[in-house]
């Protein structure tokens, strides 16, 4: 069978299965839709986290681009894992002893204050917006490259999908087809990996692979440093980024994560404080089967296609070659007419009279970060149903992801807004239609932006963690570890804290993009990483503002009290 | 009132106890990965683990781990914890 019956195949079973249990969990009331009434496992609990966490981002492009970015890459590993850790230990387990339906939930009531929950409402409103745009904007990337459908069609297919069990069961609905998705997608990435690990190195396992020794000798890790520095690039191995730089980005990537309102609510999920312990541990142990294994595809990916194209003749390419040729996602330009692929980093000045020498002309060709996970199937001449499986998996990633963020932003509106600030005279029937149309309209504008996408999309995830990591993460931590902490201090700080953080950002990426050189950085610290300082303003600015302001009421140190402790009483 | 004072000096010895816990947590994660991943990943990458340059392997490999240990040990730590206070919930 060809490549494209087995996609269709792999994926409307997939398809299936997700709408089956959207009927199968539709949600009765608004603790059904937005918490799942309380009462999914840890483990299931801890998949859901996983596959809401694992965007198409992570699971179509990380691995490509920590091919090209080599050690400089751990700022994705370590920063999107290592969240999980502060989320673990200081926020899940206090926020599901406050037991409340959302982010703008705790905030408003530990701060006892309607500004603040619009404050937290906008952030989480904004924040889930940044990130959905990209997801269905993955969807049809998907549906494009694989079943050659318009990406028109393809995001219109994945919004009724999501549309189906994210308005039918609410949190209820995508908790359990997060759980079907994250099996699609693990197995997705790792069947791939292993094949290709066996066949470059001889061990199946990924993560051993990797530091092992090639078929032909030698060290892989240490053979890939020899062939990139030979054609002008950094040794994969080594830094190129400044120290600061990754410290701050690294920090920015992890606190924005135990930030995010969508990876929080998840642990408002499951039944017990001690639930949520466990139900993280397990979130991050399945996180980290596909964030061990990226590094590791990396690595064979930059190998494997440097070993295939450089020097060789443009005639003798494989199919898969020319079928990604026709995406555009793999480009060559025989600047020299040798009729050879020279693939070397022509910015490098010191090398320039090596490619004189050697009568190159300029690097001929381009590679798109995405190919390396999507093609990499093909590249190992692995069988057809396996390439049907990776876009099975990239669709339940971005699809995941998708409905996770949807719902924060139909909570928001229908909880936040509509019942908390706006008529909290409103029936839970009432407020469980509001909280339907929130989600199908949040999915329209989605789906807008998936098939018309912002030219800056990129660019703002760089603010969806900024602001996670300087609104959020201090307001909560605070909350909860510092019982003095009162109303004045929380909104100071947040305002000062999204302030400071997104002037930054706006400055350098949008207007004057020009000036977003390292020269120009604040203390060498970029963009993306500002969120770091951010978030340490935040904290600063709150604890001053709080010690020269009245202490809160008693009722709200009560709470504090009640939910370090994880009993009832 | 009595009993009162008594919960309050219960809950904050529990909590100076959690926070402790945390502390020692949260030292290891910071020296894993902002210390052996990004600070002294250059000292560390003199020193080889197979195929690896250690400090590598740490920013890319060990630190994943080492933050998935991490949470499992907090819980552990937690749970027996609050059985020693009591503050174990209760099957409901």
């Amino acid at each position: 069978m060809d490549v494209q019956t087995w996609t269709y195949i792999i994926v409307g079973l997939s398809f299936t299965l997700y709408i089956g249990i959207a009927i199968w969990s539709k949600a009765k009331s608004t603790s059904e839709f937005y918490v799942a009434g309380g009462s999914v496992s840890p483990l299931a609990n801890g998949m859901a986290t996983a596959a809401d966490w694992m965007s198409a981002a992570s699971f179509i492009s990380m691995a490509g681009l920590i091919a090209f970015m080599g050690y400089d890459g751990t700022v994705y590993l370590m920063g999107w894992t290592g969240g999980y850790v502060l989320l673990a230990l200081m926020l899940a387990p206090y926020l599901r002893k406050f037991g409340k339906f959302t982010v703008p939930d705790f905030i408003g009531e530990r701060y006892y204050s309607k500004a603040a929950r619009i404050v937290a409402l906008l952030c989480a409103i904004f924040i889930s917006f940044t990130y959905v745009a990209g997801q269905m904007r993955g969807v049809g990337v998907v549906f494009s490259r694989f079943l050659e459908v318009d990406i028109y069609w393809g995001v219109l297919i994945g919004m009724s999908i999501v549309f189906t069990y994210a308005v039918l069961g609410g949190m209820k609905g995508i908790t359990y087809t997060q759980v079907a998705q994250y099996c699609v997608l693990i197995f997705a990435y790792m069947t791939p990996a292993f094949f290709i690990s066996l066949m470059l190195t001889g061990n199946p396992i990924p993560q051993l692979g990797f530091g092992g020794e090639l078929k032909e000798g030698g060290y892989l890790l240490d053979k890939l440093d020899k062939v990139v520095t030979d054609l002008g690039f950094t040794a994969y191995t080594a830094q190129t980024k400044s120290t600061t730089d990754i410290f701050f980005i690294t920090l920015a990537l992890m606190v924005g994560t135990a930030g995010l309102p969508h990876v929080i609510i998840r642990f408002f999920t499951v039944p017990k404080v001690r639930d949520a312990r466990i139900s993280a541990g397990w979130a991050l142990l399945f996180i980290a089967i596909l964030y061990t294994t990226a590094p590791a595809v990396a690595t064979f990916a930059r190998y494997n296609i440097i070993d295939t194209v450089n020097e060789k003749p443009y005639a003798e390419m494989p199919t898969w070659f020319k079928k990604w040729e026709e995406t555009k996602l793999i480009s060559f330009e025989d600047k020299n007419r040798d009729g050879k692929i020279q693939f070397y980093n022509d910015k490098n000045e010191i090398f320039k009279s090596k490619a004189v020498t050697n009568g190159w002309k300029g690097n001929e060709l381009k590679v798109d970060r995405d190919i390396m996970v999507l093609a990499n199937p093909e590249i190992a001449g692995l069988p057809n149903w396996v390439i049907a499986l990776v876009a099975a998996g990239g669709l339940a990633a971005a699809l995941s992801t998708a409905a996770g963020l949807l719902l924060v932003i139909s909570t928001s509106i229908s909880h936040d807004l509509m019942k908390k600030t706006i008529n909290p005279n409103i029936t839970d029937k009432q407020e469980l239609i509001y909280a339907r149309i929130a989600a199908g309209c949040a999915i329209i504008i989605a789906g807008y932006f998936g098939i018309n996408p912002p030219g800056f999309v990129a660019q703002v995830v760089a603010f969806a963690f900024g602001l996670a990591a300087s609104s959020f993460f201090p307001a909560i931590v605070l909350g909860i570890f510092y019982k003095r902490m009162n109303k004045e201090g929380a909104i100071a700080g947040m305002i000062a804290g999204i302030v400071f953080t997104a002037a930054y950002i706006i400055y350098f990426k949008f207007i004057s993009p020009e000036a977003n050189v390292q020269a120009n950085w604040w203390f060498g610290i970029s963009p993306e990483g500002i969120g770091g300082i951010g978030m340490l303003l935040n904290f600063a600015i709150s604890i001053v503002v709080s010690k020269l302001t009245s202490p809160p009421p008693p009722e709200v140190q009560e709470l504090v009290e009640n939910i370090r402790v994880p009993n009832k009483d | 009132m009595e009993s009162q004072n008594n919960l309050q000096n219960h809950r904050q010895a529990y909590w100076r106890a959690n926070i402790r816990i945390l502390t020692i947590l949260l030292s290891i994660w910071f020296i894993v990965s902002f210390g052996c991943g990004i600070l002294f990943v250059d000292q560390l990458n003199q020193i080889k683990l197979g195929g690896f340059k250690l400090g590598f392997w740490m920013a890319q490999q060990g630190s994943i781990y080492t933050f998935v240990v991490l949470i499992f040990v907090y819980v552990q730590l937690m749970n027996k914890l609050d059985q020693k206070f009591s503050f174990n919930e209760k099957n409901d």
